[in-house]
C-alpha cells in the first residue's frame, strides 16, 4: 500500500471526524442534559454557515466574518431557546420531534426567502488557500489542516471544561441526574441556556468551517443531521468522550471506505458487480456499524450514567 | 355537529376554484420551486414568463394561460401535481420536468389521458427508446448525448488517461456510460459518490492525485458542482485539466464569480447551446432575458423558451383547434419555429436532432462570467436509442 | 376514552371519504378523489406505526421501509409479468412481515432513542438496497405496468377502475381500523398498553413482553406492507424515495399530529398533514414558513395532537 496516500486519507478521515464531532457535541449535551431531542440542531449548523458567508461577504474578511458570526449564532440560539425550545423541555420526545421538525421547515424556508435558493459561496483567504508539501509528494491542503487543528483544540478544551471545571461538573451531574441537580439549588434554567448555547456555537462553527469548502446552502442541515444522531448514539448519549471517539470512527470508516473499498471489492467480485455493489455497500457502512454496535452495546459505547 | 359541517364546507370552498373560459390554451408547467434545486425551476419559470411577454400572451387565436406546479424534487409529488393539472385544471399540454425520475413517474398520467407531454429538460433513455410515445416530445437532449460529445472532445485533445467522478444515481451513471461510449483512451479510475448527501470529496481527490491522470471528467449538477470544483483546486489538482458536463452553467457561474474562482475561466464542457449563439432568435432571447432579469439565462431557460415557441407554432398551425390531438401532434412534429439553438428538428422518437458544441467559460465585456460557444463536436446528432423506438 | 364528539367526528370523516368519489366531481373537483386516496394510503401506514408507537410506546423511525418492501414486491412481480393479486399480495405482506420480524428482533433489544436510531439504520439499509437495484430502475424508480389481477378462471376481477381501487383502499382501511380496535380491546392490546406503562410489572406477572412487542412490531410492519401494496397499485410507480428517512419521518409526524395511541389518530393526522400542505402550497411557494409554525402551535396548544381535541378530560 502506498504510504503517502494512506497518510493523506488518514488526514481526510480525521477532518471529517472532527467536523462531525463539532456537530455532535452540542447534540449529545443537549440530549443528555435536557433530555431534549432537537432536530433543529442541523438548522443551527446551516444558519452558522449563512451568517459566516454573509458577514464574510460584508466585511470582505473571512476571519472577521467568523469572529462576528460566532456571537451572532449564540445570540440567535439563545433567542430560539428562550422563545420556543424552553416550552418543550418538559414534553415527551414525540412532541419535541414534531415541534423541532416544524422549526426545520420554518428555518429552511426563511433562509431561502432571505438569501435565495442558490446559497452563498465564499472565497478562502489566500493565506489559507495553500498547501503544505512534506517529503516528496505528501501534499496537505492548509485549510483542511486548519479544520483538523480547530476541531482538536475544541475537543480538548471541551473535555477540559467538562472534566475539570465547576460548570463541567454540573454538566456531568445534569447528564446523570438532572432532577437532583435542580433540587440541589442549581439554577437549571441558566445551566440549560449555557449548555444549549455551547452546543449551538459548536454546530455554528462547523457550518462556518465548511462554508469555504462547499457553500452555505438551504437544507445542508438535514444532510448531516442523521449522521450526527448516528454519532451520538454510537458514542452513548450525553458523553463527550463517546461522541468524539464515534465521530472520528465514522470519519475514518467513511473515508477509508471511499478510498479503498472498491479496490478490495474488485478482488472478490467482477467489475460490473463491484461497480453496482460498491457504492450501495459503502453508503450502508455507517448504518451497519451502528446496528452492529447497538446489538452488542444497546446504549452505545460510552453511556453516561443514568441517562434513559 | 353543525359547526363541523360548517368547517367542512369552508374547507371545500377553499379547495375549489371557479371554472375558466375556453378561448385559451392552458399549459401546465411542472418544475422544482422549493428546496435548493428551486434555482433551476425559478430560471425556467422566468423564461416561460418572458416567452409569454414576447407572444403578448397569445398563441394564434387563443390566449395562453400557464399553470406552474412544484414537484418538490420528488417523484410522488411530481405525479400528484401532474394529476392535478390533468384532472383539475384540464390543461391542453403538460410541459416542464427537470428530473428523470419525476418525469418517469408522471408521464403515464399525461399519456393515458391522451394529452401531449413536452419534457423541457429530462431525457431518460426509457422514453427515447422502447418506451417512446406519439404524444411525448423532448426539447432538450437525451442524457447520453452531451457526455458522448465530451468523450469525442477528449479524443480530439489527445487525452489518453481519464479519471471519472460522478454521483451514484441514474443520471450520473448515464453520464459516465456516455463518456465511456466515445472515449478511446483508458479510464484509470472511477468513483461513484453518494448522492446527494456527499459534499466532501477529499478521499476521491486524494486518489486522483495518486493516479495522476491526464484529465478528470465530472458530472455534478446544481449546488454540488461549485463545492466539487472548489475542493478540486484546494486539493492542488488545478494543473490536471477538468472536463465537466452540466456542472458549470449560468446558474452557478455568478456564485463561482462571487467566490473568486478564476481557475474555472477557460475550462471546457460540451453543450447544445450557449448565450452567445449567433442566430437572431437567440440574440433577442438573451438580450430580453438579461434586461428583464439582470442575469444570463441558463440552458434550462433556453429549453423552456423553445418549448413555449414550439407549442405556439403548433397551436397556430391547427388554428387553435386543440381538440384534434392528431393534427396538433403532427404540427409539433414539424417543429416549425425559430429555435434559440438555430437549426432544430425532431427525430423519429420525438427527441431533437441537433449539433453539440464545446463551450468555454469566459469573461464578457462587462466582466460578467458566462459561457461561449466553440467548435461543433457532433454534427446533427441523433441519440442512440432512437432505433429502438417503434411508434 | 374517545368522547361522543370524537366519535361523531371520526365517523363523519369516514363518511366524507366514502362519498368523495361522488361528491368531488359534483363540485367540479374530481382531482380530490386522488388526494383523498393518497391520504388513506398514508393513513394506513400511520395506522401501522401507531399500533406500536401509540399503544406499545415503541417509536420506530423506519416504517417507510416496510411500505417500500410491499410496494417493491408488487412492482417487481408485475415488472416480470406476474400480476395475480393472489400471489402478489400475500407475498408482499409476508415479506414485509419477515423484514419487520428480523429487524424488530434485533431492534427491540434497545430502548428509547437507541431504538429510534436502530430502526432508522435498518430502513436506510433497505433504501440503499433499492437504490442499487439497477435492473429495477435504481433512483429513477420502476413503473408498475398493470394493477393486481384477481381473476379466478374465467371470472374477471380487478381494480383497474379508478373508483374500484378507491373503494378497495377505503374498505381495507376500515377493515384495518376495525381489526385494530378489536385487537386493542382484547388481551393482546391490554398487554401492549401494559408494556407501555409498566413493562417490569408485566414481566413480574410472567408475561414474556419481548415476544408481544415483537409480534406487535411485525404486525405493524405488515400493515405498512399492505399500504405499500396498495400504493404500488394506486400510483403505478415505485421508487426509492418511498423508503427515504424523510418519508418515515412524515409518517411519524402524521401519527403524532393526529394523536398517538388513538384509533382514529392516524386518519386525522394524515388528513390534516396532506390537506394542509395541499392548501398552503396554493398560496405561496414558501408555504413551509407557515406550515412549520402550525406544527409547533399544534404541539403547544393541542396536547395529544388533533385527536386530543376531541378527547375528554380523563386522558387514557
Amino acid at each position: 500500500m502506498d504510504i503517502v496516500l494512506f497518510i493523506e486519507q488518514v488526514l481526510n478521515g480525521l477532518q471529517l471526524g472532527v467536523l462531525l464531532f463539532l456537530l455532535a457535541a452540542g447534540l449529545t449535551l443537549v440530549f443528555g442534559i435536557m433530555n431534549f431531542i432537537n432536530l433543529a440542531h442541523g438548522s443551527i449548523y446551516m444558519i452558522g454557515a449563512f451568517f459566516a458567508a454573509y458577514l464574510t461577504r460584508l466585511t470582505e474578511s473571512f476571519a472577521l466574518g467568523i469572529l462576528l458570526a460566532l456571537p451572532a449564532v449564540v445570540f440567535f440560539a439563545l433567542v430560539l431557546e428562550r422563545l420556543v425550545l424552553r416550552k418543550f423541555y418538559e414534553r415527551d420526545h414525540l412532541d419535541q420531534v414534531l415541534a423541532t421538525f416544524g422549526l426545520i421547515l420554518f428555518f429552511n424556508e426563511g433562509i431561502r426567502l432571505i438569501w435565495g435558493s442558490g446559497g452563498i459561496a465564499i472565497e478562502l483567504p489566500t493565506y489559507l488557500d495553500g498547501f503544505i508539501v512534506l517529503g516528496s509528494d505528501l501534499v496537505i491542503s492548509t485549510y483542511r489542516l486548519v479544520i483538523v487543528c480547530v476541531g482538536l483544540v475544541v475537543a480538548i478544551s471541551l473535555y477540559g471544561l467538562v472534566t475539570y471545571t465547576r460548570l463541567g461538573m454540573l454538566i456531568r451531574a445534569g447528564a446523570s441526574n438532572r432532577r437532583m441537580v435542580g433540587l440541589l439549588g442549581v439554577n437549571v434554567d441558566v445551566l440549560f441556556a449555557v449548555v444549549f448555547s455551547i452546543g449551538a456555537m459548536l454546530a455554528g462553527l462547523a457550518g462556518m468551517l465548511i462554508a469555504p469548502i462547499g457553500q452555505a446552502q438551504v437544507g445542508m442541515g438535514e444532510q448531516v443531521l442523521i449522521l450526527c444522531f448516528v454519532v451520538i448514539v454510537i458514542g452513548g448519549i450525553g458523553s463527550i468522550r463517546g461522541a468524539f471517539i464515534a465521530a472520528i470512527l465514522i470519519g475514518f470508516i467513511d473515508t477509508m471506505g471511499r478510498a479503498y473499498f472498491d479496490v478490495l471489492l474488485l478482488k472478490i467480485l467482477t467489475v460490473n458487480a463491484a461497480e453496482t455493489a460498491g457504492p450501495a455497500l459503502s453508503s450502508m457502512g455507517v448504518y451497519l456499524l451502528m446496528a452492529g454496535i447497538l446489538v452488542f452495546r444497546p446504549r452505545g459505547l460510552f453511556p453516561a450514567q443514568g441517562v434513559k | 355537529m353543525c359547526r363541523y359541517l360548517l368547517v367542512l364546507w369552508a374547507l371545500i370552498s377553499i379547495l375549489s376554484t371557479p371554472a375558466v373560459a375556453s378561448e385559451t390554451v392552458r399549459i401546465g408547467f411542472v418544475t422544482t420551486l422549493t428546496t435548493g434545486a428551486a434555482v433551476i425551476g425559478e430560471d425556467m419559470r422566468d423564461a416561460v414568463k418572458l416567452a409569454l411577454d414576447v407572444m403578448n400572451g397569445k398563441m394564434g387565436p387563443l390566449k395562453v394561460e400557464v399553470i406552474f406546479e412544484n414537484d418538490a424534487f420528488n417523484p410522488q409529488t411530481g405525479k400528484q401535481v401532474t394529476e392535478k393539472l390533468i384532472k383539475r385544471d384540464e390543461v391542453d399540454v403538460v410541459a416542464g420536468y427537470i428530473w428523470s425520475h419525476v418525469l418517469l413517474a408522471s408521464a403515464p398520467v399525461v399519456l393515458r389521458s391522451g394529452k401531449v407531454l413536452i419534457s423541457v429538460n429530462a431525457g431518460p433513455s426509457k422514453l427515447a427508446g422502447a418506451g417512446c410515445h406519439p404524444n411525448f416530445f423532448n426539447v432538450s437532449w437525451q442524457n447520453d448525448q452531451i457526455p458522448m460529445a465530451m468523450g469525442e472532445v477528449l479524443n480530439r485533445r489527445g487525452v489518453k488517461s481519464l479519471y471519472v467522478i460522478a454521483p451514484n444515481y441514474a443520471a450520473g451513471k448515464d453520464m459516465v456510460a456516455g463518456v465511456e461510449r466515445t472515449f478511446r483512451g483508458v479510464v484509470v479510475g472511477k468513483d461513484m459518490t453518494a448522492w446527494p448527501d456527499q459534499i466532501d470529496w477529499s478521499a476521491e481527490l486524494t486518489k486522483v492525485r495518486a493516479t495522476k491522470p491526464e484529465a478528470v471528467f465530472i458530472f455534478y449538477p446544481g449546488k454540488h458542482g461549485l463545492s466539487f470544483i472548489k475542493q478540486y483546486t484546494q486539493a492542488g489538482l488545478a494543473d490536471i485539466p477538468l472536463y465537466s458536463v452540466f456542472t458549470i452553467d449560468a446558474l452557478s457561474l455568478p456564485r463561482f464569480q462571487e467566490a473568486g474562482m478564476e481557475e474555472i475561466l477557460g475550462t471546457d464542457m460540451t453543450m447544445f447551446w450557449a448565450p452567445d449563439m449567433g442566430n437572431i432568435k437567440n440574440k433577442e432571447f438573451v438580450e430580453r432575458f438579461k434586461s428583464k432579469y439582470g442575469r444570463y439565462p441558463s440552458f434550462y431557460a433556453a429549453q423552456s423558451y423553445d418549448a413555449m415557441f414550439l407549442i405556439k407554432s403548433a397551436v397556430e398551425a391547427v388554428e387553435g383547434d386543440l381538440d384534434d390531438v392528431k393534427a396538433f401532434r403532427a404540427s409539433l412534429e414539424k417543429a416549425d419555429f425559430d429555435s434559440v439553438r438555430g437549426e432544430f428538428k425532431f427525430g423519429p422518437n420525438h427527441f431533437p436532432i441537433q449539433n453539440f458544441y464545446t463551450r468555454t467559460v469566459v469573461r464578457d465585456s462587462e466582466d460578467v462570467w458566462t459561457t461561449s460557444l466553440g467548435e461543433v463536436v457532433l454534427q446533427q446528432h441523433a441519440d442512440v436509442h432512437a432505433s429502438e423506438c417503434k411508434m | 376514552m374517545d368522547t361522543a364528539v370524537g366519535k361523531v367526528v371520526s365517523i363523519s370523516l369516514l363518511v366524507i371519504f366514502a362519498v368523495m368519489p361522488v361528491l368531488a366531481p359534483l363540485v367540479g373537483e374530481p382531482y380530490y378523489v386522488d388526494v383523498f386516496a393518497r391520504i388513506m394510503l398514508w393513513a394506513m401506514a400511520a395506522l401501522g406505526l401507531n399500533l406500536i408507537l401509540g399503544f406499545g410506546g415503541m417509536v420506530s423511525f423506519g416504517h417507510a421501509a416496510y411500505v417500500g418492501v410491499g410496494a417493491y414486491t408488487v412492482g417487481i412481480l408485475s415488472h416480470h409479468g406476474v400480476s395475480s393479486g393472489f400471489l402478489q399480495w400475500p407475498l408482499a405482506i409476508g415479506l414485509s412481515g419477515i423484514f419487520a420480524a428480523i429487524f424488530g428482533a434485533i431492534s427491540l433489544r434497545t430502548r428509547g432513542i437507541y431504538f429510534i436510531m436502530i430502526t432508522l439504520a435498518f430502513s436506510q439499509m433497505l433504501y440503499f438496497l433499492a437504490v442499487s437495484l439497477e435492473q429495477y430502475g435504481s433512483n429513477d424508480g420502476l413503473l408498475v405496468p398493470e394493477r393486481s389481477d384477481f381473476s379466478i378462471g374465467t371470472l374477471h376481477a380487478g381494480i383497474d377502475d379508478d373508483h374500484a381501487i378507491y373503494y378497495v383502499i377505503l374498505c381495507i382501511l376500515v377493515l384495518c381500523l376495525y381489526a385494530k380496535s378489536r385487537l386493542i380491546a382484547g388481551r393482546f392490546g391490554m398487554i401492549l398498553k401494559g408494556i407501555k406503562s409498566n413493562e417490569t410489572r408485566l414481566q413480574a406477572l410472567g408475561v414474556s413482553t419481548y415476544r408481544y412487542r415483537l409480534a406487535a412490531f411485525t404486525l405493524s410492519g405488515m400493515i405498512c406492507g399492505l399500504s405499500g401494496v396498495l400504493f404500488a397499485n394506486f400510483e403505478g410507480f415505485v421508487s426509492p424515495d418511498l423508503m427515504h428517512w424523510t418519508r418515515s419521518g412524515e409518517v411519524l409526524i402524521m401519527v403524532i399530529l393526529g394523536g398517538a395511541g388513538m384509533l382514529f389518530g392516524p386518519l386525522f393526522g394524515a388528513t390534516v398533514f396532506l390537506l394542509l400542505s395541499e392548501v398552503l402550497a396554493r398560496f405561496t411557494d414558501y408555504w413551509n414558513i407557515i406550515f412549520g409554525p402550525i406544527l409547533i402551535l399544534v404541539v403547544l396548544y393541542a396536547k395529544g395532537g388533533i385527536g386530543g381535541l376531541f378527547r375528554g378530560r380523563n386522558r387514557g
